[in-house]
């Protein structure tokens, strides 16, 4: 109990911190970090999926680009105010994830990961199929929200509270149902769903379920980048989209809320790094970080954090004299 | 008396200070210094755009030269430009950091339709000149609307009724089938020729047929177009399938007058693989001079744009129709600059690119000019048809001038 009171301590100052960002940073870092909160929502949906469940997915910006394009469409054909838009894109995308995680049970590990990177690649083109609706490869051009209230904010700082405020709920929202019951019944049928179905866990319907809310979470990410790039098209969903949040949630940490903060983090800015470092190969100079960060923690970033959390503890445990549990049982682990 | 001194005190006044704010916007344009002027640019270095690259590359080995021989009123030009891999989201994002963070006086050329599309707003907002961006489409020329942001190339749709008004002349009574991509790119070619068509499209236009950049072959379309019995062919595909439209319609005997879009006309990468005997008489309409096209091999022009590959830019392609284009619009961009004098403001920067006058680069079709105007912001609005005699393009006919027809 007393290990609480730290973290949430820890947890309000993060929190304050990142309510004062807007005001001590620039409107173009603003926007960086806005960014990097929409793809830790997306990281966190696919860590739900792939960290804790199991399932491998490649097309997680499949369902980014559906959360993007039913934002924008409601607010470019039916000039529905953006904010309902983003419940809606959820909805839609838990919808649509829930019916693409039926089949998709009959698919283990590699061939799931196939069987979604083919959505990442179908997505893009569907799109320019519609074009009435979604305006081909031009894509559709949007508004900049304003801050509502009469707030003395400008779009962007209005955006980034808009963001953060949604990253928030849905990060509480996800640490809630990964440790209750729901999340040990998930993990459970990661680690060995012949047992966990011997338990009485019903395997399908949890898989899909991970699947729907997994895509809900990437929807509304994506839902939330129509609003703050204020454009659509098909170029912004390339299959490198899911690759990316891929990576994010691998370099972050599997299995890891915080993780996708920190994936998110890496995504956003390494690839920038690399580019000023040499303007020559910075897929190459990117490569490299990711190879060290890889070899450095193998559990992400956010397990390395733990592993370095666990370790000062266990110094301070063997000065004192009461033995006391450590966290070492909760260490993490590959999938 | 009073009145009149009164008068010319308040005159003395405004004048001094109209001075001294003249003077005062010179010193804070943002991104121009004594000595430098910061030129903001993105380009897909990566992704699925990559070839188009060398653009960006080429307009930076141009920028060196212009600073190795002293720069443009003493000031160096510092051209930056990010990789955007041509995803709107990362376009957006770079050219934040370029106007907001490195603080740029103009972007220039960024390239790609989406992405451009992304930032359009933005930079109108932000008043920041958005200058002869890299793209066909139409929307550029709009200075009532988006008075920060210039086209440059012709569009898509000007090169449609170029090819309509000739078909309307040579072969007024032929039947005519079309292939187009079946995309923004496509249907902007087919909607500029139907447009130039008029009331003759629904007479004349016999078949369309359409492909998707992802099909394998087009062979049975044109099939189907042969056996349409269309006589005047207007090809609007990318050089992949131009080369196989071109193949297969010498193939199966099909000898229809063949009007083959812009994009394909290079040598290199399409008459040649698709044979120089089955590409004899096609017609093409170009404003610029094809680098693979023998006709050019000592004109001044090009002799001088490979001088200076070779010196600033050796690991370029030669052949890539790219290198030359962006060649050229650097240098449109070092006129502009030079021609707005001390003053980089960003109004004057608008104000100079819009007050082109027959402006010839060295790389367009001899007649070939860029003009502009307050409220014509398409630089190059000409083109000239061209038939293929088995070796080069034969240039032929009046200079087609978009503007002055419409």
């Amino acid at each position: 109990m007393t290990s609480r009171l730290p973290r949430l301590l820890g947890l309000l100052a993060l929190a304050g911190v990142a309510c004062a960002l807007p005001f001590f940073l620039t409107n173009f870092r603003l926007f960086q970090f806005t960014q990097v909160y929409i793809y830790a929502i997306a990281i966190l949906g696919l860590n739900m999926l792939t960290g804790y469940n199991g399932q491998f997915s490649l097309g997680h910006g499949a369902f980014y680009a559906i959360g993007a394009y039913v934002s924008a469409i409601m607010m470019d054909r039916w000039n529905v105010h953006y904010a309902w838009t983003i419940p809606v894109a959820g909805v839609l995308c838990l919808v649509v994830g829930f019916l693409f995680g039926l089949p998709a049970l009959r698919l283990e590990g590699l061939y799931l990961a196939l069987a979604t990177f083919s959505l990442a690649l179908a997505v893009p083109q569907i799109l320019k199929y519609f074009e009435h609706w979604t305006g081909g490869s031009q894509g559709l051009v949007l508004n900049k929200p304003n801050a509502p209230f009469g707030l003395k904010l400008n779009p962007d700082q209005w955006l980034y509270f808009l963001t953060l405020a949604v990253l928030v709920l849905l990060f509480w929202l996800g640490a809630n149902l990964m440790r209750g019951r729901v999340g040990r019944a998930v993990v459970a049928i990661r680690d060995n769903h012949i047992a966990a179905e011997a338990m009485g866990v019903n395997t399908s319907l949890y898989k899909s379920l991970v699947f729907g809310v997994s895509a809900a979470y990437t929807g509304v990410a994506g839902a939330l980048s129509a609003s703050v790039i204020a454009y659509v098209a098909p170029d912004s969903f390339n299959v490198f989209l899911s690759i990316t949040l891929l990576i994010g949630a691998v370099i972050g940490g599997m299995a890891s809320i915080s993780g996708a903060i920190f994936g998110a983090l890496f995504i956003q800015f390494v690839p920038n790094w690399a580019q000023d470092i040499s303007k020559a190969a910075p897929w190459a100079i990117f490569g490299v970080f990711l190879i060290v960060f890889m070899y450095v923690m193998p559990f992400g970033i956010a397990g390395a954090i733990r592993l370095l959390w666990i370790r000062t503890r266990r110094s301070r445990v063997a000065l004192s004299p009461e033995p006391r549990e450590t966290a070492a049982t909760q260490a993490p682990r590959a999938t | 008396m009073a009145f009149t001194r009164k008068l010319c005190a308040v005159m003395l006044a405004v004048g001094v200070s109209t001075l001294a704010l003249a003077a005062a916007v010179s010193a804070q344009t943002v991104g121009v210094t004594a000595t430098e002027i910061k030129i903001g640019n993105t380009n897909p270095y990566s992704g699925p755009a990559s070839a188009y690259g060398t653009i960006g590359k080429v307009i930076g080995a141009y920028f060196k030269k212009v600073n190795d021989d002293g720069g443009i009123n003493g000031r160096k030009i510092n051209y930056i430009t990010y990789d955007d891999g041509y995803a709107p989201p990362k376009t957006v994002e770079m050219v934040r950091k370029l106007v907001e963070a490195d603080q740029v006086a103009l972007l220039f050329q960024t390239l790609g339709t989406p992405p451009n599309s992304a930032i359009h707003k933005y930079m109108n907002q932000q008043k920041v000149p958005h200058l002869f961006v890299a793209t066909g489409a139409t929307k550029w020329n709009d200075p009532k609307n988006f008075p920060w942001t210039m086209g440059f190339q012709p569009n898509y749709q000007t090169e449609g009724r170029v090819y309509a008004a000739d078909v309307l002349k040579k072969h007024p009574n032929a039947k005519v089938g079309i292939l187009y991509q079946n995309d923004d790119y496509g249907k902007d070619y087919l909607k500029g020729f139907e447009d130039g068509m008029g009331e003759a499209a629904k007479k004349m236009i016999v078949m369309k047929q359409s492909y998707e950049v992802t099909d394998p072959t087009i062979d049975s379309q044109i099939v189907n177009l042969k056996n349409s019995g269309a006589t005047v062919f207007f090809n609007i595909t990318i050089p992949k399938f131009a080369v196989q439209a071109i193949k297969k319609a010498h193939d199966i005997g099909w000898k229809p007058v063949h009007y083959l879009n812009n994009v394909s006309s290079s040598l290199a990468t399409v008459l040649k693989p698709a044979g120089l005997e089955a590409s004899k008489d096609l017609i093409t309409a170009l404003y610029m001079k094809e680098v693979t096209d023998p006709q050019w091999r000592n004109d001044k022009g090009f002799t001088d744009w490979v001088a200076f590959m070779k010196k600033y830019y050796p690991e370029g392609a030669l052949d890539d129709q790219a290198n030359a284009y962006g060649y050229n619009v650097a240098i449109l961009m070092t006129l502009v600059l030079k021609q707005c004098g001390n003053d980089l403001s960003r109004e004057n920067l608008m104000k100079q690119a819009a007050s082109l006058k027959n402006v010839e680069l060295p790389l367009l079709l001899p007649g070939i000019k860029v003009n502009t105007s307050p409220t014509d912001f398409a630089p190059i609005e000409q083109e000239q048809l061209a038939r293929f005699n088995g070796e080069k393009w034969d240039l032929y006919g009046e200079i087609f001038d978009a503007f002055r027809k419409n």
